[in-house]
């Protein structure tokens, strides 16, 4: 039996064989494609060219639209009616915030508190408000509130139909689905430029940039809420004869009322973090504080927005959350509280000065920026050299093979790299966004982005990974870390620009490091969750079995947190896509400085849209490659910071 | 479900009757300025609101906060300061956003564009400041390279200036990526082995430049005049081929020095129709580069608020200001 | 159609597509695997006719995944049938309109269900009053009728508490609550209990029987639960694989059994417990003494046993005033050894009666429907 005639044997090598084959498969592949790019190098590429025809196309558009902007019926019965009544909602928003004053928004801050979660919650409203007055930002505040207001307000009126919609109907499912995901992936910049040139710019134009970013969470939590609701309820409901409205008003609404309230906390969360990038399209707010502290390289003036920007997303945060938490049974405590609050709160309005005192005013910015400057006058050498070792070390090498390489390479690369990490489907996608960017005429500065963001991306999942597994091994660790991240976490993605920019001055590290700040909070968040999901019984079970620690983290935790880990990718280049972005104002260059330059400069207009559009194609395609054999989680909150 | 074809009907109705004219982009402009103004006026019993564009410099930041500083103080006005670049401002003109911009750098095209086709903006005429354009390095390099100066000896230098951000050629170092610029056009036209590298903003641009001074590092940047930190440090301006009338008439083709720039300022043609005294402060604004510099160099380098700065100024100068009060 | 309560025709329920096809092809005759695999669609009630008298309590027994659910379903279209026919009340429920169907369901059927389908939102009372408040009844209307119905099925004072703060007993009472406060002619019941502890199911019998007493609906009653079915069902309907295999009463059932499956189903019911005297009474032999005790033929068989004990005579067995045969120990005895089943067969003794019919329901949870 052992000595098998050796013409018996060979049918279970040949499957095992050709398995073999396809294990070494990916590596023949790879060895292919240097080959290839030795072979082929500099030929094929595609050099950047401001006159591309694109470009040219694009700017007519523009003009065209410019032109006809008061006489096109598409514009005159459309979208001027659509500019006109956003911003109606917003200066109603505005004029109401400012004309309670800040004692009466304190009060009403306060008396919702109280409604949604009782005297802590109200605390916190009172003493986050003060503290916004106290930072000397009230009037800018309370522009911000108003534009998160009336863009949280617009995607509630228009997301949670659609997503009653989505939750009650397969096939709207199937159309909203992949919209939102690209959504969720668009770098915010992105789609500036369109917007301007529909709605010009201005308040209106913001608010409409603001609700795309927030209007996603919106519409996917409604929709899971709708779905989650019991269908016992909704079957009791229709035994007892209720029609369709009944028992959507009596049942299914009220049921994922509380979800949905988590919704509307995404949502502001969203909101909140795309307000002060608007201020490029003239929105007023913190945002202009944010942007002209960016202008003047002043840290300190920098962060207290950011600090005002976190104030506002905790309060609102803890409102709709204990909102969410708490059954709305009325208690005539909780509306007495309620309406002796707001009572007080206006009864002050008159009383006390318009503005906020300034007495009460607190000035921290003078010392951060000592500090800062200490720091850049003494750690010269070191930032410098992180900066070039990066620089020359990762970046040019990566971005001379990158622009130098065929485009049709790459392409094939990523097609047969996204084909076996996460299937052809995916594969052909992603090689398609590529395409579709050499189309658009910006291949040389998609490729140039692509190195910022892949160098970037390693870093940050590196040591988002590190932090991750530091903190799901140690509760001491994650005790520490958990409150910075969460704070990271809620700043502005803007706000990191500046620190970065201070150390290591413009160019494409700073938006590695801002990228880093941005992202490592969600990479390390997902990965510990990931880690520590990994069931007790099991870990006990390879302890019981003698694992080493390493062992155990190597062999049990981490392939079992697989699905977490890919998540934790994917989430970490779609962000440092999104940061590296916005890095095109502290001089990362670019598809992002297109963008900018774009808004900013005429003749630039239509590169920057077609830039803009690149700039989708690109997160797709990331996303894609990234998501895994594993499929995607998609109810995970996904940039939502 | 009746119910609620009903509503929809009667809004669709609602939407049509209103929608009779069609809306154009100015119309919001008679409906938000009222808010504001009952909004301002009741707090400060103000005499109307003006809307100031603001650009991203500290210069044109100086001019704003005196022009500011006497609007509010001296006529009662509410100033709302919109912060923006050069081209959204124009835009904002035609929007309903913006009535003023007090420091407009030539912008021959958009004046074209808004003033002549659109009919939106008017020019409200100088505002004493004479703005220069050019390529400065610091004043070590001039004394180290003397034929520095001349742009056609600048690929001699070219490897001085590489940066890891410069693909291996001379790094040029420009500002924000919205203020006016030929540069791009200027290096491949006049053949130089230069990258223009985007620092993001004018104060990279100056501590570039005071880098540069201190540790005596190569730089070659876009910088301009009215500047405060030319009062600060030395730099040099590197000589490009004169400017000639018409030589930057198509923007890719440049291959001449930027011309020089007699500052001026624009308002909307809805401010200008108002009038009142807020429009003659404006129209009357006029002052030096000193003036500026002084004012730009308290609010960066002195710690002073905006607020301050002109208050300062203004306490300092009467006459000068008073002449441009509305009698 | 008589005056049947309901009526229910040739009914076919198939899921899948293309299913109104399959009825009256001869694919309607493959079994549910073959049908499967050859369409893709799945039958879950499979021609089904019975008749419901009024205030009659009518059970559907049938293991998980035998249509059960979906046959009390597709009687007010909460699950539309794929064919055959439905009347309530006389009236053809097929052919009604959306709005008439609302009406049925509005005002004449309502149903229980197995995990209740309580608003968690709302307070007890306006859980009950919720049928009410679709039909548009004023609040003060409503919520008085809610009340008086609260206290029928002994929920005084839970008016205000929430859903979530009564236990799953009292949670069912709302449940039945809600459904008796239309005032129906029809109760539908979807396995109301089988969500619930064994005591509490019992109490919960008991009250059902009790409300059938005091307001004589007619009710629908699914179950997978034998012992249920046997205690509250007048008559019951056995479904296997979507068609009804024998429809009787209990006595019939245990004591007839159409076929192996319900023999089967049925072995284990200590038949002393649901057999009456009729089934096992003979005729006296030529020497019997007839003065024993006189019984009438529907008691019990297990209810006789005292009478058996108390005399050593037989017992006579009467209907309607005449003899229809006679009962001794030995014959009782013998009906109880076969209620035993197994252990009649091993030939155990006696001992086993008294917990045998404890196994009967301990059983009945292992079969839950998914």
């Amino acid at each position: 039996m052992v000595a098998a005639p050796a013409d018996i044997a060979p049918p279970v090598p040949v499957a095992e064989r050709a398995q073999r084959l396809a294990r070494w498969l990916p590596a023949a592949g790879a060895v292919l494609v240097v080959a290839l790019y030795v072979a082929f190098k500099n030929t094929a590429v595609l050099p950047h060219d401001d006159d591309a025809s694109l470009f040219h196309w694009l700017n007519d558009a523009r003009d065209w639209v410019d032109e006809n902007r008061n006489t096109s019926p598409f514009f005159l019965y459309f979208v001027n009616y659509v500019r006109l009544g956003v911003a109606e909602l917003f200066t109603l928003f505005q004029t109401a915030l400012t004309a309670l004053g800040w004692p009466g928004l304190i009060g009403v801050a306060a008396g919702l508190g109280w409604l949604a979660g009782g005297w802590r919650i109200a605390l916190v409203s009172v003493v986050g408000f003060a503290g916004i007055g106290a930072l000397g930002l009230w009037d800018a505040s309370v522009d911000t509130l108003a534009l998160t207001l009336s863009s949280v307000l617009l995607s509630l009126v228009i997301g949670i139909p659609i997503g009653i919609l989505t939750g009650r109907s397969p096939r709207v499912r199937r159309i909203v689905s992949p919209v939102l995901d690209v959504m969720q992936i668009m770098p915010t910049f992105s789609y500036l430029s369109p917007i301007v040139l529909l709605f010009l710019i201005g308040p209106a134009s913001a608010t409409i940039a603001t609700m795309i970013y927030a209007i996603p969470p919106a519409i996917r939590i409604t929709a899971l809420a709708i779905q989650r609701v019991p269908p016992t309820a909704v079957e009791a409901s229709e035994s007892l004869g209720a029609t369709g409205g009944q028992t959507l008003r009596k049942v299914r609404l009220p049921m994922a009322l509380n979800t949905i309230t988590l919704g509307v906390n995404q949502t502001i969360a969203a909101a909140l973090s795309m307000v002060p990038l608007v201020a490029l399209i003239a929105a007023p707010g913190l945002g202009v504080d944010l942007i002209r502290a960016l202008a003047r390289v002043n840290v300190g003036a920098a962060l207290v927005p950011g600090i005002a920007i976190v104030i506002i997303a905790i309060v609102l945060d803890r409102i709709t959350r204990s909102a969410a938490v708490s059954r709305a049974r009325s208690s005539a405590v909780r509306w007495a509280g309620f309406a002796v609050a707001i009572v007080a709160g206006l009864a002050l309005t008159p009383v006390l000065a318009p503005e906020f005192p300034e007495q009460w005013q607190i000035q921290i910015i003078r010392p951060i920026n000592d500090v800062v400057g200490w720091i850049e006058a003494n750690w010269y050498g070191f930032t410098g050299f992180l900066n070039d070792t990066v620089a020359y070390g990762l970046l040019n090498p990566l971005q001379d093979v990158l622009t130098s390489a065929p485009w049709w390479l790459i392409t094939i690369a990523v097609l047969g790299f996204a084909w076996r990490f996460s299937g052809l489907r995916a594969g052909l996608v992603a090689a398609g966004c590529l395409v579709a960017i050499a189309a658009l005429s910006l291949w040389e500065h998609g490729m140039e982005t692509l190195t910022i963001v892949l160098v970037a991306s390693v870093i940050t999942i590196a040591v988002g990974l590190a932090l991750g597994i530091a903190a799901a091994r140690s509760r001491w660790f994650a005790a520490v870390l958990r409150p910075i991240l969460d704070a990271a976490q809620t700043m502005p993605s803007f706000s990191y620009l500046l620190p970065a920019v201070a150390l290591f001055g413009n160019g494409r590290f700073t938006a590695i490091i801002a990228s880093l700040i941005y992202a490592v909070p969600v990479v390390a968040r997902l990965v510990e969750d990931g880690v520590r999901a990994v069931p007790g019984t099991v870990v006990e079970a390879a302890r019981s079995a003698g694992s080493t620690d390493r062992q155990l983290l190597w062999k049990v935790q981490l392939p079992m947190a697989k699905s977490s880990l890919l998540l934790a990718a994917n989430q970490g280049i779609v962000m440092t896509l999104a940061m590296v972005v916005i890095g095109a104002l502290v001089g990362a260059g670019a598809l992002g400085y297109d963008v900018v330059a774009g808004i900013a400069q005429q003749e630039d207009y239509g590169k920057g849209l077609a830039a803009g559009v690149a700039l989708v194609l690109l997160g797709v395609m990331l996303d894609r490659i990234t998501q895994g054999a594993s499929g995607r989680p998609n109810s995970k909150k996904k940039r939502i910071a | 479900m009746k119910k609620l074809r009903l509503i929809a009907g009667v809004l669709v109705l609602g939407l049509g009757a209103a929608a009779c004219g069609g809306a154009k982009v100015d119309d919001n402009s008679s409906a938000a300025p009222s808010a504001n103004a009952s909004a301002g006026a009741a707090a400060a019993g103000s005499a109307g609101t003006v809307k100031m564009a603001i650009n991203a410099w500290v210069g044109y930041e100086a001019s704003a906060a005196v022009v500011d500083y006497l609007l509010e103080n001296e006529l009662h006005y509410k100033v709302e300061k919109v912060t923006l670049n050069e081209e959204p401002s124009w835009q904002g003109m035609e929007s309903g956003d913006v009535d003023v911009v007090l420091e407009n750098w030539g912008h021959d095209d958009l004046k074209k564009k808004y003033i002549e086709e659109k009919g939106v903006a008017v020019e409200a005429g100088p505002n004493g400041n004479n703005g220069v354009i050019g390529w400065y390095v610091p004043e070590w390099m001039v004394q180290k390279y003397p034929d520095i100066t001349d742009y056609k000896n600048l690929n001699k230098y070219a490897d001085l200036f590489k940066t890891s951000e410069s693909d291996g050629k001379g790094q040029l170092l420009d500002g924000d990526p919205s203020f006016v610029t030929n540069d791009e056009a200027l290096v491949k036209n006049l053949k130089l082995d230069y990258k223009v590298v985007y620092a993001g903003s004018e104060a990279a641009l100056i501590k570039a430049a005071e880098q540069a001074t201190d540790q005596q590092k190569p730089l070659l940047m876009y910088f301009y005049e009215p500047q405060w930190l030319f009062s600060k440090l030395k730099l040099v301006k590197i000589n490009l081929p004169p400017y000639t009338a018409g030589c930057d008439a198509d923007p890719k083709k440049v291959a001449c020095d930027y011309p020089a720039y007699p500052l001026d300022k624009i308002v909307s043609k809805k401010f200008a129709d108002a009038g009142g005294p807020a429009y003659e402060l404006v129209k009357n604004f006029k002052w030096t580069n000193d003036d500026q510099n002084k004012v730009a160099d308290d609010i960066t380098n002195n710690g002073l608020s905006d607020e301050a700065a002109a208050k300062k100024w203004v306490e300092a100068n009467p006459t000068i200001w008073q002449a441009w009060i509305p009698k | 159609m008589g005056t049947a309560a309901i009526e229910v025709r040739g009914l076919w329920k198939i899921f899948g597509p293309k299913a109104d096809r399959i009825i009256g092809s001869p694919d309607a005759e493959l079994d549910s695997a073959a049908l499967r695999a050859k369409t893709g669609c799945t039958a879950a009630v499979r021609d089904v006719s019975f008749e419901v008298r009024p205030g009659e309590v009518f059970v559907v027994m049938g293991l998980s995944g035998s249509g059960k659910s979906t046959l009390v379903r597709c009687l007010t279209r909460l699950i539309e049938p794929t064919g055959g026919d439905v009347a309530i009340g006389g009236e053809d429920v097929r052919g009604m309109s959306a709005t008439q169907l609302r009406e049925l369901r509005r005002h004449r059927v309502s149903m229980v269900f197995q995990h209740f389908g309580l608003l968690p939102h709302r307070r007890v009372l306006d859980n009950v009053a919720y049928g009410l408040e679709i039909q548009g009844v004023a609040k003060a209307v409503r919520h008085e009728k809610a009340r008086a119905i609260l206290s029928l099925v002994g929920l005084e004072g839970h008016e205000d508490s929430y859903p979530d703060q009564l236990s799953g007993g009292m949670q069912q009472r709302v449940g039945l609550a809600r459904a008796l406060a239309v005032d129906p002619e029809v109760l539908l019941f979807d396995e109301p209990f089988s969500a619930l502890d064994p005591l509490i199911r019992r109490d919960m019998q008991a009250e059902v029987v009790r409300l059938h007493r005091e307001v004589g609906k007619t009710m629908v009653f699914i179950t997978h639960d034998l012992s249920e079915a046997l205690k509250l069902g007048e008559r019951i309907a056995i479904m296997r694989n979507g068609s009804i295999v024998q429809v009787g009463t209990p006595e019939e059932l245990v004591g007839a059994p159409a076929d192996d499956y319900v023999a089967d189903f049925v072995r284990d019911v200590p038949k002393s417990h649901v057999l009456s005297l009729r089934w096992i009474s003979r005729q006296p032999d030529a020497d019997e003494p007839l003065d024993g005790p006189e019984l009438p033929a529907d008691t019990v068989i297990h209810d006789a046993i005292p009478a058996a004990m108390a005399s050593a005579r037989p017992i006579r067995v009467v209907a309607d005033g005449e003899l229809v045969g006679v009962v001794d120990r030995v014959d009782l005895l013998g009906a109880v050894r076969l209620g035993e089943g197994i252990g009649a067969q091993a030939g155990e003794a006696l001992a086993g009666t008294r917990s045998s019919s404890a196994s009967a329901s301990a059983s009945a949870p292992s079969a839950e429907e998914a």
